[in-house]
């Protein structure tokens, strides 16, 4: 699947605090939570992000706290795919569960601007930026979560598992 | 190649003779648990995948103290869904106002979790239970609900970094110190992906709360778990509380490290974390002087009786600063209980602390004491990332129970040294 999207950047560490706000984790429907996505980042965010569009953040994106709602909250504002020299570790595990496309590639998350349109392709990792002379490549998946993916999410996945031993 | 303490106890719950850094492995887990926030989507999740029991209904522990008491209707809403999940699938351990507490603080002291379990949290600070020689995590609901459904979750074996601290612990340097240095030192993403290991000669005279405190802190480096080797100390924690078997599992002598980091407690001096990152520290001697609006005792980190007792030793006979607002929170019904019968609530209500019920509340801006625009808060909790106890354009500054107390009498970060106290064993 390729998606071409206008980049909106952060810094290191945004933590789950940031992204969404535990004043508004008194319900984890999506609407409520993209409504208040990257708040304490930046105030401006949900009213100005589209769907499609694509974060480049710096390393230890989503640090903090488990909640889901971060990811959630993130896919439910129309964001496409989130790309981070680094992940922490609960966020990067969530994002796949929820199916929100997340890519590890160092070189993209510095070298790729504000406002820029990019194109990713998720299956091969490959993200095209118009400022650079070759395309990124983000490190691959290990087979194991690409099965995961490939299943539909871990729901699905373990749905799948289930009823098979029953 | 030996094996770190976790993958020991990882290769164990895998059914395997070792395993390797990196390496993805599916694990047998021996608690699943969740609060009043992460709960209920592992719930909703839970549903979809058809099965009509959990794993185990004594191993599934749904505990609401995040937004309880009930803070409003929609946390209302939440709190039931656990409730009644727990009433329908007949779940052994269930606790709720009255007889519930901070989780972390909670699972530990009702006998829940034992050394060398392989524990899986929806809550990032479920690695505190590495203070008993556990391999414990936090995951999110969707990890969880599959875990309800199975009793498994996949992990990638984390490599280990150790930490060895030696030497004399300095005046009102407790845990939280050593963590919050250690934390200093590595960043907010120093052991992203691993597992810390913590050991050494300061360590093994160092108490059961302190190591909770220590552990629990963990996720704050960006680390997978945190965890100590079981000694006496651990034993006599677990003893009359654990009712099942459990296995000490040690590190091999030759275990691979990818770092090793010393640490001399002759130089560590209490800290304070400035905002915005827990990795952003100080000595107590840099941090002083600084006004504060508030100070929060409580917490999954340091919630317990020693935090309180340390508290109340120095605002005995005191009273609070006139513009400080002390709020404490006892991390369960039970610590709150020891604390009324030694006559510490007694002292920290005299002195002018307001003492709450447990509740994670204040912590994450919850509830029961959220900041105001341009406030500042000095707190015994984990976290001081921006807007985290309210208002984006607070503050919040993190140090132990003893720098929080002398500051609430002085209005002003400080150390107990300034009161003209001394530390008592």
């Amino acid at each position: 699947m390729t998606i071409t999207g206008r980049v909106w950047k952060f810094g290191d560490n945004i933590d789950t605090d940031a992204i969404i706000p535990a004043r508004y984790l008194n319900t984890a429907d999506p609407a409520n939570l993209a409504a208040h996505c990257m708040e304490d980042a930046d105030p401006s965010f949900p009213s100005k992000v589209q769907p499609g569009d694509i974060i480049v953040a710096g390393k230890n994106f989503g640090c903090g706290s488990s909640r889901e709602h971060a990811p959630l909250a993130i896919k439910a504002a129309g964001v496409a795919c989130v790309i981070a020299p680094s992940f922490a570790r609960i966020f990067y595990r969530n994002a796949i569960n929820i199916g929100l496309p997340i890519l590890e590639a160092p070189e993209a998350a510095a070298a790729i601007a504000e406002g820029e349109t990019i194109t990713v392709d998720l299956a091969s990792g490959r993200i095209v930026s118009p400022n650079a002379p070759e395309p990124f490549q983000a490190k691959p998946f290990p087979p194991f979560m690409q099965e995961l993916m490939a299943a539909g999410g871990l729901i699905a996945y373990t749905r799948k598992k289930v009823s098979q031993n029953a | 190649m030996g094996l770190t303490l976790s993958q020991k106890i990882l290769a164990a719950h895998a059914g395997k003779e070792s395993v390797e850094p990196g390496e993805l492995i599916n694990c047998s887990v021996d608690l699943a648990l969740a609060n009043d926030i992460t709960g209920p989507v592992a719930i909703q999740e839970f549903a979809k995948i058809g099965v009509e029991e959990v794993f185990d209904p004594d191993r599934v522990v749904l505990v609401p103290d995040h937004f309880v008491p009930n803070k409003d209707i929609k946390s209302a809403e939440q709190a039931k869904m656990l409730r009644d999940f727990g009433r329908n699938y007949c779940l052994t351990n269930r606790f709720d106002v009255g007889t519930m507490g901070i989780e972390h603080c909670l699972l530990p002291e009702q006998g829940l979790v034992g050394p060398g379990d392989v524990v899986i949290g929806a809550d990032s600070h479920t690695c505190t239970y590495g203070a008993l020689g556990a391999f414990s995590t936090g995951v999110g609901s969707t990890d969880l609900a599959a875990a309800m459904a199975t009793g498994e979750v996949w992990f990638k074996v984390p490599a280990a970094s150790k930490f060895t601290y030696y030497g004399n612990r300095q005046p009102w340097v407790s845990g939280k110190d050593l963590i919050l240095h250690t934390i200093g030192t590595i960043g907010v993403d120093g052991a992203l992906y691993q597992s810390m290991e913590f050991t050494g000669e300061a360590i093994s005279s160092l108490s059961m709360d302190s190591r909770f405190t220590m552990a629990n802190m963990a996720i704050e480096a960006g680390a997978k778990n945190g965890i100590f080797p079981v000694d006496e100390i651990t034993l006599q924690y677990i003893k009359g509380r654990l009712k099942r078997d459990y296995r000490i599992f040690s590190a091999d002598p030759d275990a691979e490290y990818i770092a090793e980091y010393e640490f001399n407690l002759d130089k560590i001096e209490p800290q304070v974390a400035f905002p915005h990152l827990p990795s952003n520290t100080k000595g107590i001697s840099e941090a002083a002087g600084l006004t504060i609006d508030q100070v929060v005792i409580g917490s999954c980190t340091n919630g317990r009786l020693e935090d309180l007792r340390v508290a109340a030793q120095i605002l005995r006979g005191r009273q609070v600063h006139p513009e400080i607002r002390l709020i404490v929170f006892p991390g369960t019904q039970q610590i709150y209980l020891d604390a009324l019968r030694e006559g510490i609530i007694e002292t920290l209500i005299s002195a002018g602390a307001a003492v709450s019920t447990p509740t994670c509340g204040p912590c994450l801006g919850g509830h029961m004491g959220i900041l105001a625009k341009g406030e500042r808060s000095l707190s015994t909790t984990n976290r001081n990332f921006v807007g985290r106890m309210g208002h984006p354009g607070s503050e919040v500054y993190l140090c132990n129970p003893a720098i929080a107390a002398a500051s609430a009498v002085l209005g002003r970060i400080a150390s107990p040294a300034e009161l003209g106290l001394k530390e008592v064993d």
